[in-house]
């Protein structure tokens, strides 16, 4: 019987010719990820194992993203205590503030995860990976401390579900809106201890800044992991960046799913998801007229350099709506000089929008955009629980850039073509 | 090990922002998150507690960020046992690595109410309400993950197979 891309690349890690969904299998990993909010619980656990080193000092990376730059004392002790354990122990792939970015826009674009990877992070999007034909997935932090010794892993191997998108996307819509439209279909926990495969005609066509976008959002719907499989657009992104040789991995014709389910994008809106879960999307259209207080631009789903291009195409020449508060973020020190060069940050900058350094910040109520009691933002970011953002009276509404740009203009969720034509 | 507490009943899909919130993460220190656990779903929650309760919740519990603050803050808030419906995949590896003990039992979650007093044996995943008088069994961990659980979670469960590795 044949295999999944997902399967394969847990058989191989394994050591194993073959796996099936259900077993249980110890992995080699490639990478061992954490931050400065999951790192210091992983310190903790680490120095109980009582190793002198980890298994691999290239093979953890830690970013210091979260609470960064520090916002407070607290946060400002447990990222010294993160720095001072990457001296200890020599981790080469310490990122610190100025040089770093939010962990899952960097490590692809650093070249430190490739295709065929397996990849754990003490981060639940670290799903993000997947869009480069990679295993990966969040853990916790005694994961981390675990595979940190012993640069192992175990994992139940998944079943897969298949998400197959035919159709020409219209104009306005991306990879934001296809998983959120998923998400809408299977509820937070369809894909619950699941691989999300997507493949289909839209997804061939789709850029790898929007399939990171989709893969990132994998946890959203339960899933275990979010995976592409690789063609010539991986191939582009990652030759000229990979530190290592990468794999190529396909699923095999007569692979096995739980489930396929199809998708016809070529009628498909924009989505937003209503509070308090991404479960809760409507097309946009049903949101239009819902007055907002603050507009997120960034984060690990939304940071990178084509999501700022398609807010900063809406909002040129057009101004930020007096009632509103825009906060633009890119997810790299790279995106964000690559951004400047471009004339982009000018155009946020000229519209009356503020600009960050990258941080994941606001995204988790950490900090750069706090919401007080009652009031509403729409965020191009990955979670609305209640909380999420600030006040737990507070409400998150979730969306492509596209729909953020125009709904910051208008001051009231927008659709795109309200603003540009 | 019997487990004995009494109930404190939560819904479906309940998230680790609700079960303690990002704000309160610029620490990672057990007795400080347990201050703020489940403050978002249910305020008096920490007040209400006694050592040895139960949390017993719908489908997806733990669902959302990786955050192993959030079973820390639940087991230093003193709840001995989770039972759910289904676990979020992150929650449910952490819980079993850090030894929160949990259980899936979809009927116990249909039919336990806030207040019930339950005696939980997490090892054979038995279940019995004290109050009404009602048994139920959860679905048994595969020994693998009972091995990890016996040993008191996964870090000594990695010293013991480090020290073998050595000594082979």
């Amino acid at each position: 019987m044949g295999m999944t891309i997902t399967e394969k690349i847990l058989a191989h890690h394994a050591d194993r010719e073959q796996v099936e969904p259900g077993e249980l299998v110890n992995c080699r990993v490639d990478i061992v990820l954490g931050n400065d909010v999951t790192t210091p619980v992983a310190i903790r656990e680490f120095e109980k194992i009582g190793v002198e080193r980890v298994f691999d000092a290239e093979r953890v990376v830690i970013v210091p993203d979260h609470f960064t730059p520090n916002k407070d004392i607290n946060s400002a002790e447990q990222a010294r205590r993160v720095r001072e354990f990457a001296r200890q122990y020599g981790i080469i792939n310490y990122f610190e503030v100025g040089r770093m970015g939010i962990e899952h826009c960097l490590l692809p674009q650093e070249g430190l995860v490739v295709p065929g990877d397996l990849i754990i992070g003490a981060d639940s999007h670290t799903c993000t990976y997947g869009a480069l034909g990679a295993f990966a997935t969040g853990v916790g932090s005694t994961d981390m401390a675990a595979a940190m010794a012993t640069g192992e892993a175990w994992f139940k191997v998944p079943e897969t579900i298949k998400f197959v998108y035919y159709g020409e996307m219209p104009r306005w819509v991306g990879g934001k809106d296809l998983i959120l439209h998923t998400i809408g279909d299977i509820g937070v926990d369809g894909a619950r201890y699941m691989a999300m495969e997507f493949e289909g005609e839209a997804i061939r066509n789709l850029s790898m800044d929007n399939r990171f976008t989709m893969a990132n959002m994998a946890i959203e719907a339960g899933g275990k992991n979010g995976i592409f499989q690789p063609d010539e657009k991986t191939l582009d992104y990652v030759k000229d960046r990979a530190r290592r040789d990468y794999d190529f991995y396909q699923s095999d014709s007569d692979a096995c799913y739980h489930e396929v389910r199809e998708y016809d994008v070529s009628q498909l809106e924009p989505q937003v998801a209503f509070p308090h879960l991404p479960e809760n999307v409507r097309p946009v259209s049903e949101a239009e007229g819902i007055y907002i207080d603050q507009v997120v631009i960034g984060s690990c789903t939304n940071g990178r350099l084509e999501d700022l291009e398609m807010a900063a195409s809406i909002l040129r020449n057009k101004k930020v709506h007096r009632e509103l508060r825009v906060i633009v973020i890119p997810g790299t020190q790279e995106i964000y000089l690559e951004a400047l060069r471009r004339g982009l940050i000018e155009v946020f900058v000229e519209a009356g929008a503020v600009v960050s350094t990258p941080t994941c910040g606001p995204c988790l109520g950490g900090h750069m955009g706090i919401l007080a009691r009652g009031e509403k933002a729409l965020a191009t970011t990955n979670r609305n629980f209640v909380g999420r953002m600030g006040h737990p009276e507070s409400e998150v509404y979730l969306a492509s850039p596209a729909v953020a740009a125009a709904s910051a203009v208008l001051g009231r969720i927008a659709v795109p073509w309200e603003v540009v034509s | 090990m019997i487990l004995k507490g009494k109930v404190h009943c939560f819904g479906d899909d309940v998230d680790t922002d609700a079960i303690i919130p990002a704000r309160h993460m610029t620490t990672s220190e057990p007795d400080e998150l347990a201050e703020h656990c489940m403050e978002d779903a249910e305020p008096e929650f920490v007040r209400k507690v006694n050592r040895g309760d139960l949390i017993v919740a719908g489908k997806n519990f733990g669902c959302g960020s990786s955050r192993e603050h959030a079973p820390i803050a639940i087991q230093a808030a003193g709840v001995s046992c989770v039972i759910a419906g289904s676990f979020a995949r992150i929650f449910y590896r952490n819980a079993i690595n850090i030894g929160l003990p949990i259980l899936e039992c979809e009927k116990a979650v249909r039919e336990v109410q806030s207040g019930d007093e339950l005696e939980v044996d997490p090892v054979a995943g038995s279940i019995r309400n004290l109050t009404r008088n009602q048994e139920y069994q959860a679905i048994p961990f595969p020994p693998f993950m009972q091995n990890i659980i016996e040993k008191g979670g996964l870090i000594n469960y990695v010293k013991e197979r480090m020290k073998q590795q050595c000594q082979e």
